[in-house]
C-alpha cells in the first residue's frame, strides 16, 4: 500500500533533483481537490515525510507567503519550494509539474465530455472526495493554529480576521493588510515601551548609585 | 498574424488575473467574468459551467479554469497560453519575495510580520474549513437544517464516512507506515466510497 504510488515514479532518488521536483508536484496536482488549503497536508506529506526537504514549519511559511501573494496558493508554493531546492531551475519544474496535470485533464474532458459535473458517478464521487477534503482541510487548520497562533496578540489577529472573514464577508486582500499594519504597529509600539523601560532603568540606576 | 495577436491577448489577460487576484484561485473568477464582457470568447453561461467542471476536477481551481477559458478561446495553444499567463505573474513574484526573505532573515521586523500574518492566514482557513463544512453536511446549508430540522436535508453518509476516516487517521496517526502512505491514497478511498454507498 505504502508504494502503491511509486510506479508513477520509478527509481526516483535517482533522478535529478529538477526531475523529482517535477514529478512531486506533478503527484499533488493530480490528487488536488477544493483549492489551496486541502493542499497543505498533501504537500506536507510529499515534501516533509516523504521527501524531506523542508520541515512542517517551513511549509506553513511557504504557505503563509502564498496567501499574500498575488496567484494561486498552489502554484505559488511549487515555486516557493521548488526555487529554495533547486533554484530557477527548479521552480520551474515544481511549477509546471502542478500545472501540467490540470492541462492533461482539463483538455481532455473540454474535448471529449460534455456534462462531465452533471455525471452520476462524478458527483457520486466528488461527494466522497469532499469529506476527505474536509479532514484535510481541518489538518491544515490545527497545523495552522500550533504554528501560528502563540501569543495574546496572535489570538486577537485570528479572532478579528475571523469575524471579519465570515460575517462581514471581507475579502482576503484586506484581512491581510489588516494582519500586516497590525504586526508592524505593535512591532513599533513594544519597540518604543523597551526604550522607555531601558530609560526609566538606567534612571533609576542612576538614582541608585 | 492576427492569430498570434489573440494568443499575445490571452496571455496578457490572464497574467492581469494572476497578477492581481491574491488569495488563491476563486479570486480570478471576477476577471473571468469581466473577459466574457470584453471578448467573445465564451459567455457568462458556459463560464458557469466551467467553474463547475473546475472545482470538481483535480488541480488548483485557478489553474483549471484558465485551461479551461483557454482551451475555448484557442484549443490547445490557447490554453497553454491561459495557463502560462496566470502562473507567470506569481512565479516572478514568489522568486522577488523568496529572495528578499532569504537577505534578510535576521531582520527583527521581517520576523515579526510574517508571525503577524499567520493567525490571519489560520482564520482564512478556518473559514475555508466551515464553508465545506456546511457543504459536506447539510444538503441545502446549515441554515436551511436550523429552520426546518429532518434527515432529507442532512448528509449522513458524510458524517459516518467522515468520523471514520478521520477516527483511523487519529487512531493511527503514531504509525509511521500510514504516515508515509501518500495522501492521494485517501482522496482515492474517499472517491471509491462516495460511488460505492451512493453518496
Amino acid at each position: 500500500m505504502v508504494d502503491l504510488f511509486s510506479y508513477i515514479c520509478p527509481n526516483e532518488v535517482y533522478m535529478k533533483k529538477a526531475w523529482q521536483l517535477f514529478w512531486s508536484f506533478f503527484r499533488i496536482g493530480a490528487f488536488t481537490f477544493g483549492g489551496g488549503y486541502a493542499m497543505l497536508t498533501m504537500i506536507q506529506n510529499e515534501i516533509c515525510e516523504r521527501k524531506k526537504w523542508a520541515t512542517e514549519d517551513e511549509i506553513i511559511d511557504c504557505f503563509t507567503i502564498s496567501q499574500c501573494t498575488p496567484g494561486v496558493i498552489a502554484v505559488n508554493t511549487a515555486t516557493n519550494i521548488g526555487f529554495k531546492q533547486d533554484g530557477y531551475k527548479g521552480a520551474v519544474a515544481a511549477t509546471l509539474g502542478v500545472i501540467t496535470p490540470s492541462l492533461i485533464i482539463i483538455i481532455l474532458i473540454a474535448s471529449l465530455l460534455d456534462n462531465f459535473s452533471d455525471n452520476i458517478y462524478v458527483t457520486r464521487a466528488l461527494n466522497g472526495i469532499r469529506v476527505i477534503v474536509l479532514i484535510f482541510i481541518l489538518d491544515a487548520v490545527i497545523k495552522f493554529w500550533k504554528s501560528g497562533i502563540k501569543n495574546t496578540a496572535g489570538f486577537i489577529v485570528f479572532a478579528v480576521s475571523l469575524v471579519l472573514s465570515l460575517f462581514a464577508k471581507v475579502s482576503s486582500v484586506y484581512i491581510v493588510i489588516f494582519a500586516l499594519i497590525f504586526s508592524i504597529v505593535l512591532y513599533m509600539f513594544n519597540k518604543c515601551k523597551e526604550k522607555r523601560t531601558m530609560n526609566t532603568k538606567e534612571d533609576n540606576d542612576g538614582k541608585n548609585s | 498574424m492576427e492569430r498570434i495577436l489573440e494568443f499575445v491577448i490571452i496571455f496578457f489577460e490572464f497574467f492581469k488575473a494572476g497578477l492581481f487576484a491574491v488569495g488563491g484561485g476563486l479570486a480570478t473568477i471576477p476577471f473571468l467574468y469581466e473577459m466574457a464582457d470584453k471578448y467573445d470568447w465564451f459567455t457568462k453561461e458556459e463560464l458557469l459551467d466551467m467553474i463547475a467542471v473546475s472545482e470538481s476536477t483535480p488541480g488548483p481551481i485557478g489553474v483549471n479554469m484558465a485551461t479551461f477559458a483557454g482551451f475555448r478561446m484557442g484549443g490547445i495553444a490557447g490554453a497553454l497560453c491561459a495557463t502560462l499567463g496566470l502562473v507567470a505573474p506569481a512565479f516572478i513574484v514568489i522568486i522577488i519575495v523568496v529572495k528578499f526573505i532569504e537577505k534578510n532573515k535576521d531582520n527583527p521586523v521581517l520576523k515579526k510580520v510574517m508571525d503577524g500574518l499567520k493567525p490571519a492566514v489560520t482564520a482564512l482557513v478556518l473559514v475555508t474549513a466551515l464553508n465545506i463544512f456546511n457543504e459536506v453536511f447539510f444538503i441545502k446549508g446549515a441554515k436551511n437544517f436550523l429552520k426546518n430540522p429532518s434527515i432529507d436535508l442532512f448528509n449522513y453518509k458524510s458524517l459516518i464516512l467522515f468520523i471514520v476516516i478521520f477516527g483511523i487517521r487519529y487512531a493511527f496517526s503514531k504509525n509511521k507506515k500510514l504516515k508515509k502512505l501518500h495522501s492521494s491514497v485517501w482522496v482515492l478511498v474517499g472517491a471509491v466510497l462516495g460511488i460505492v454507498l451512493k453518496m
